[in-house]
């Protein structure tokens, strides 16, 4: 915690401005309440201001004359002293309204950002995912939505009410004295001069700090990452030297930053008891002349006194909101990134069939399902979804200039098991990624039962596809509900023969719960074996017509697959089946099996076709040449 | 909140494959209306503070100028009495204020101290022996005398279950099991990166507990399952195993692992700097480096944990073979997925379940063990 004085290096925003703007939209949405916090704030500020004037009415007309009197006449007193309560209750009252209501407008505005941020979130295409670590992200939603909070409840209204003291003591002293009042001015400019010039020299360690933290967390995350390195290599020693050292630069710039961040504090403090003294000083030898009255005195030094902190405050608030619009403009940045673009106009829908074997749309589940397609003369066609997926001379890159695939052409008919093979970097997985839409084919040349796929809805696409990928990704919740994940409405019986078709049943009856038993973190309390059953069942209850499997296998052992495979024939059967793998054992039983090399496709056969080859494909197998 | 923002984020391959945006979006609607009642609830106590202070600091003015006021026509009060009066308890106000800002601050502070706290009080449970310093590891032997073992300190949850075996100096040991069958635990004891809950460890004859602990992983070389390469030159990661190392004897551990070639290819060959993690090498590229480093430490014994599961088959048996050849006395042991890595090894124990299911030569097994037959076999599928 920096002193009360210290101005943080805060990130700046770029367009102060805008975001302020972007940020007002937000709270326009209280109109009212708005207006009400305004108005409590002045009735706040001007109580504070006023209470302090009463002192010079009540020394001069019902203190001074009746010194010494016998019999004063207190009543004149009395109510004065009722009317300064009264004020102060207002004042009171005022700034509890303004922190309350501000406390409501604030937490809806966040609950509103947040909710739009992560649902914006949820929308933007896996590229940007690509491209921005998770950390980043958390960050929107831990470090930047706090600073606004802080700026929100806190920040803006005590600025605003510390701004409006501030005008007011001002207007007051100008009415009291002019005289002092340029001798106020006079030291008040003293000791902006030094807030600036010892604010800049620890801002400049500031920075620095900031710096240092950077590094020495990103030493302190390197080394925990390769713990069990340094141990085994016993460099525990070396390690903590390394360590001392950024350390120790991190201990100087905080020191220094730190202290020039706290003389700011003492030094302000005895200006502003030096402005006091003179005031006091000279308001006395202008009494003494005749010039001015004690009362005036009196309420004039009290402003002076009161001066100083709302001056704080404003200083303090400043930098507190320039790094919360900082965070606003990073959130906003999120906020403005293009969500994934959907110009489907193909749907997927309930079919059955006529009598003369054509579609018709249905209302309910049939088992079977149809492409709605409109025409241009506003007539509906239905195709039945069967899983033939053709690419025709794909080429693709996720950078421009970057080719990852390079006129990639390939066909699969309804129920046909194709594999992809090659290292990494080959481009297997983008094949896929194609596929669903993760991204897109700049000119489209893929077809989904002849349906260019850039014409169909992506929720409609994604529904008619299922994905097992390497990295099963469990959710936080009961076994049940994971793999309902995968159909949402379906029963609990459909969730369980699912778990049957996948192999899945045995060893979650076994669980100490069974279907209910809780799963946290990734399912951390499960074998990668029995998690990517899990996720072969999610697959299977969605019970698409395409199925992509991803590496689904690799980080199993070969044996525990073989067990797995068995759930896998069967979820396999009668699908249009795609599958990337590492392992040949995987792949060898594929209707044809892809040989990626560089984007492009340099074999292609079944497993005899290729053997007999004698390519590359044989040379995988026989282990003559390296995967990676 | 930030749980489901996390899982999410790692998740949206899934949340998009799925098509489950929607569904995510209310979870986090739910969670994110939690967070604004507990904000709300909060922050009721504290925006109290302001009016407080305000109403306190009002209330001593009005007395003071009531009671004041009465003083000073009293005549037991001067006027300039009156005013240093206010001054002060201006100055006690702004003093009071300030107290219970540093203790908002330091209740604060006081929860992140108990974490640290908890940090540096968690017990060094391996801690170096207070016995013999100067004890050395003579040679490579290894006796697991029934060793249980377990991660979370209970018994009855073992992962490592009444372990027992030897090995002789210098030979050639593989491991072989299914994916959680204790094969990593087994030999992280050795260099005791863990401790045994029951029996002992010995190596070269003494059991590990007795040895100072660098002494101990100077000579056990350890090339783990996840390795870890640091930001830095490759020459400076390889140094690692051995600061003192000449750029020969660099070479020729690299050449051991089989990683010299392509560290040549690069056109800063052993000077290619390293992104955080070796993010700029493959992973079999990884796994050779972290050969050679573990290689130069001129180790007894040399642990492969896995190492070489990127690395094609006919570069892993040339390893095999560099090994063989050029580290006679260093006792090896592999542990591997593929049957071929441990298939020439002088023997090879089966790992199920946390048990030593059997030990035996390669054909000693196939003929008369289930579990190694089947690995086998999955693998062989085909291979005619």
């Amino acid at each position: 915690m920096a002193g009360p004085f210290s101005r943080r290096p805060a990130a700046k925003p770029k367009d102060t401005g805008k975001t302020l703007k972007r940020i007002m939209k937000y709270l326009f949405a209280y109109k009212l309440q708005l207006a009400a916090v305004a108005v409590s704030i002045i009735v706040s500020a001007a109580a504070s201001v006023a209470g302090t004037y009463f002192l010079k009415p009540i020394i001069n007309q019902y203190i001074v004359p009746y010194i010494g009197s016998k019999n004063p006449d207190m009543t004149g007193f009395a109510s004065m002293i009722g009317m300064l309560a009264a004020v102060y209750a207002l004042g009171v009252a005022g700034t509890y309204a303004y922190n309350r209501l501000m406390l409501n407008i604030s937490t809806g505005t966040l609950y509103k950002l947040r909710t739009e941020l992560f649902a914006h979130m949820e929308s933007l295409p896996i590229k940007y995912f690509d491209t921005h670590t998770h950390g980043e992200l958390m960050s929107r939603y831990t470090n930047d939505i706090d600073t606004l909070r802080e700026m929100l409840s806190h920040g803006i209204p005590n600025l605003f009410s510390s701004a409006l003291t501030v005008i007011g003591i001002f207007a007051m002293m100008v009415v009291l004295s002019p005289a002092l009042t340029v001798l106020v001015v006079f030291v008040l400019i003293l000791i902006l001069f030094v807030m600036k010039k010892i604010g800049g020299l620890s801002a400049k360690y500031f920075r620095k700090q900031q710096k240092e933290i950077g590094r020495v967390n990103g030493y302190i995350e390197e080394m925990i990452e390769g713990q069990k390195v340094v141990k085994v290599f016993s460099r525990e020693q070396i390690v903590k030297s390394d360590f001392d050292k950024i350390n120790d630069e991190l201990f100087h710039a905080a020191a220094n930053a730190h202290t020039f961040a706290g003389i700011l504090m003492p030094i302000i403090g005895n200006l502003s008891y030096m402005l006091y003294s003179l005031t006091a000083a000279v308001g006395a030898i202008m009494s003494i002349k005749g010039y001015i009255d004690i009362g005036t005195i009196a309420s004039f030094l009290q402003y002076t006194r009161t001066f100083t902190q709302p001056l704080n405050q404003i200083s303090q608030q400043m930098s507190a909101i320039l790094t919360a619009l900082a965070g606003a403009e990073r959130i906003f940045e999120v906020l403005d990134e293009k969500p994934e673009v959907d110009e489907g106009i193909v749907e997927l829908v309930h079919a059955r069939k006529k009598d003369r074997g054509e579609l018709e749309e249905a209302e309910k589940y049939t088992g079977m399902w149809a492409w709605r397609q409109p025409n241009e003369d506003g007539s509906i066609n239905y195709s039945e979804l069967k899983g033939d997926v053709r690419f025709e001379d794909v080429t693709f890159g996720y950078e421009e200039n970057k080719t990852v695939l390079d006129g990639i052409s390939l066909y699969a008919k309804p129920g046909q098991k194709i594999a992809f093979v090659g290292s990494t970097g080959a481009g297997k997985t983008t094949i896929t990624n194609l596929i669903n839409r993760f991204y897109d084919v700049p000119d489209g040349k893929i077809r989904y039962d002849g349906i260019n796929i850039n014409k169909i809805r992506k929720a409609d696409l994604r529904r008619s596809l299922s994905m097992v990928l390497q990295d099963t990704h469990l959710f936080t919740g009961t076994v049940m509900e994971n793999i309902r994940y995968g159909k949402l409405d379906a029963t609990d019986e459909e969730v369980i023969n699912a778990a049957k078709l996948a192999n899945a049943h045995s060893f979650i009856k076994h669980l100490p719960r069974g279907y209910n038993t809780m799963l946290t973190s990734d399912g951390a309390n499960l074998s990668q074996g029995q998690r990517q059953l899990l996720a072969i069942a999610r697959a299977a209850v969605a019970n698409p017509p395409v199925l992509i499997l991803d590496e689904a296998t690799s980080s199993i052992d070969t044996r525990t697959e073989a067990l797995i495979e068995k759930g896998m024939n069967t979820l396999m059967e009668g699908r249009t089946v795609f599958v990337i793998a590492h392992r040949l054992s995987t792949v060898r039983n594929s209707d044809a099996i892809m040989v990626l090399e560089n984007g492009t496709i340099i074999e292609r056969g079944d497993h005899e076709d290729l053997i007999a080859a004698q390519g590359k494909y044989y040379q995988l197998y026989t282990g003559m040449f390296e995967l990676s | 909140m930030n749980a489901s923002v996390q899982e999410c984020l790692i998740a949206i391959r899934v949340v998009k494959a799925f098509v489950r945006e929607d569904h995510e979006n209310e979870k986090f609607r739910a969670a994110a209306d939690a967070v604004r009642k507990a904000q709300l609830k909060a922050e009721k106590m504290l925006i109290l503070n302001m009016p407080i202070m305000q109403f306190v600091m009002y209330c001593c003015m009005i007395a003071i100028s009531w009671f004041g006021g009465r003083m000073i026509i009293g005549g037991t009060l001067l006027t300039g009495e009156f005013m240093s009066f206010i001054s002060y308890v201006g100055q006690i106000m702004m003093s009071l204020m300030m107290i219970s800002f540093v203790f908002v601050v330091v209740v604060m502070s006081r929860a992140s101290a108990f974490r640290i706290a908890e940090v540096l009080d968690e017990e060094i449970d391996i801690r170096d022996s207070s016995g013999n310093k100067d004890l050395k590891v003579e040679d490579g032997s290894v006796v697991f005398d029934s060793v249980s073992f377990s991660y979370s300190k209970n018994k009855d949850n073992l992962t490592l279950n009444d372990c027992s075996f030897e090995i002789k100096p210098g030979e050639t040991v593989g491991i072989i099991g299914g994916t959680g069958s204790g094969k990593t635990s087994l030999v992280q004891l050795i260099p005791r990166l863990y401790d045994v809950i029951e029996g002992r460890v010995l190596v070269g004859g003494h059991d590990v507990r007795d040895y100072k602990l660098g002494i101990l992983r100077n000579a056990v070389a350890v090339v783990l399952q996840k390795n870890v390469l640091f930001s830095g030159t490759i020459k400076e990661n390889l140094r690692w195993g051995n600061v003192e190392a000449t750029d020969s004897e660099i070479i020729e551990a690299c050449k051991t692992a089989q990683a010299h070639d392509f560290i040549a290819s690069f056109p800063e060959g052993y000077d290619t700097y390293l992104g955080q993690g070796g993010v700029n090498v493959s992973g079999g590229q990884k796994q050779r480096l972290s050969i050679a480093r573990a290689l130069l430490k001129r180790p007894k014994m040399l642990i492969l944990d896995d190492s070489t599961s990127a690395v094609d088959t006919a570069t892993d048996s040339k390893i095999r073979q560099a090994l063989r050849e050029n580290l006679k006395d260093t006792t090896k042991i592999i542990i591997a997925q593929r049957i071929t890595s441990v298939s020439d090894a002088d023997r090879i124990i089966v790992m199920d379940d946390g048990r030593i299911n059997a030990i035996g030569t390669h054909d000693e097994l196939l003929a008369a063990n289930s579990i190694y037959r089947e690995v086998y076999e999955s693998q062989q599928k085909g291979v005619a």
